[in-house]
């Protein structure tokens, strides 16, 4: 079975119903994609396919051959972030990072298919998703950030301090 | 070991199905792939949809007919009370991965109620194609919903001279419907009504119906006509002083487009 991970095309080996989720974690090592609650609830495990977003974990795997999928390491690459990732790193929101690649694909998602700043919208369209750190305010920002169209230093956060660590976790 | 089969047309659909014994569909695959994973449904056969051709709406006149795997975000933007009451299923993800007949054929969670379109369809007072045992049938949505397990293929309905719907506010940290209660007024005048949210699947409201006219005391009798749980997300306490709420509001939305 194919499938397109971020531009790479890849022979997949798993039983067709094994959920996309742990075919990226377990089969290729794309740890990005969260395995928060394996059942719908929480928006860690979101990945695009062909572009919209969609839980990982409630996907078999059979029934996206062919598709592109895109996780957060498509996006951009430390040296060259999306401004999805940037906004995120400057406006602080991320804490433990659990919620923040389904959130940062989530958000791409909404400002490609035309998303503006307006909360309540930014709201609907992460309405899926939980951050257990309770980072809302700061995600919201970041992403009314992006539909706005603003630049930054992603080396600086919003509060003028020098990021040092840009890394995450596994 | 499961066979997987993925079907490329409804008619290769329905021969894969047969009688249905040892099948288990997927559609959209958010009710049916956490009890895979966990190793709960182990499958002699699973019939997966993706590909069969049985997603669109499509219009005959006054009818409306909606294939069983459209996803539910498909139907935001409808008429109420579908558009509403499909608007208010979990989140925008879900609703583009689940489908209506994933919906319709949601069995009623042990931890929180699910099928809510099932109360929408019940009170247009909708018909289901299906497929199974004995072949194709067409039957109303409320036999269905008490049937054995079938292939559903489509589900129709005629456009009703008014529509609304009611659900009870939640959080955003909960993605499941608590209740709700969809009502229309049919061409002839007819009021029909139905609630989810509730111990079983979705359920007409015929002692509320009778009282229409009266939409306080239509509320008050709609309680005979439903049974509730106790569940994640909310008491049948709850459920018993809101359901009342829910039916005026829609009984009086409904009088108000008259
Ligand atoms: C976080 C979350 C929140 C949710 N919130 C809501 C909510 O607010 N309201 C609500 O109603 N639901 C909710 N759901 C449940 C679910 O997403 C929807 O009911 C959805 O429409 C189910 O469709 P599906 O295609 O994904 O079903 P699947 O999981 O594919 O199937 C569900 C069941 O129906 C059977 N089935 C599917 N298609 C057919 C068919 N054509 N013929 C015969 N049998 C079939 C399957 O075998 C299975 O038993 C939620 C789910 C999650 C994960
Ligand atoms: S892990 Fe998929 S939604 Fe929680
Ligand atoms: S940053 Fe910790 S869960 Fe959102």
């Amino acid at each position: 079975m194919n499938l397109s991970v971020n531009g790479v095309p890849h022979n997949i080996e798993s039983a067709p119903l094994t959920s996309l989720l742990d075919v990226l974690r377990e089969e290729l090592q794309i740890t990005s994609a969260k395995a928060g609650c394996e059942q719908g609830g929480c928006g860690a495990c979101t990945v695009l396919i062909d572009g919209e977003p969609q839980r990982s974990c409630l996907t078999p795997v059979v029934a996206v051959e062919g598709a592109e999928i895109t996780t957060v390491e498509g996006l951009g690459t430390p040296n060259d972030l999306a401004p999805v990732q940037q906004a995120f790193t400057h406006h602080y929101a991320a804490q433990c990072g659990f919620c923040t690649s389904g959130m940062m694909l989530a958000a791409h998602a909404y400002v490609e298919h035309g998303g503006t700043e307006d909360r309540e919208a930014i709201q609907d369209a992460l309405g899926g998703h939980v951050c257990r750190c309770t980072g809302y305010v700061k995600i919201i920002d970041a992403v009314a950030a992006v539909a706005r169209g603003d630049s930054f230093d992603a080396t600086l956060t919003a509060a003028g301090t020098r990021m040092t660590n840009l890394g995450g976790v596994a | 070991m499961t066979s997987v089969l993925l079907p490329s047309s409804a008619a290769e659909a329905a021969a894969l199905y047969g009688d249905g014994s040892n099948v288990t569909v997927i559609a959209g695959g958010t009710i049916v792939m956490p009890t895979l994973a966990g190793g709960r449904t182990l499958p002699g056969k699973a019939l997966v949809l993706t590909r069969a051709g049985l997603a669109g709406i499509t219009r005959s006149g006054p009818r409306t007919t909606i294939g069983a795997t459209t996803r539910v975000q498909e139907l935001v933007g409808l008429a109420d009370p579908l558009g509403g009451c499909a608007a208010n299923v979990a989140d925008g993800e879900i609703r583009a991965q689940g489908t209506v007949g994933g919906n319709i054929r949601a069995g009623a969670g042990a931890d929180a109620p699910r099928g809510d379109l099932q109360s929408a369809f019940l009170a247009l007072d909708a018909v289901v194609r299906s497929t199974g045992a004995g072949g194709e049938r067409t039957e109303p949505l409320e036999q269905f919903l008490d049937a054995d397990q079938r292939l559903l293929l489509d589900v129709s309905f005629e456009e009703p001279a008014a529509g609304a719907f009611a659900a009870i506010e939640y959080p955003h940290t909960h993605a499941y419907t608590v209740l709700a209660v969809s009502g229309c007024r049919a061409q002839d005048g007819t009021i029909r009504l139905a609630a989810t949210g509730l111990a079983g699947h979705g359920a007409r409201l015929r002692s509320a119906e009778a009282l229409a006219s009266d939409p306080v005391a239509a509320g008050v009798a709609a309680l005979d006509d439903v049974a509730f749980a106790d569940d994640a997300v909310a008491s049948s306490w709850y459920r018993t002083k809101t359901l009342p709420v829910l039916v005026r509001r829609v009984l009086t939305q409904l009088e108000e487009s008259a």
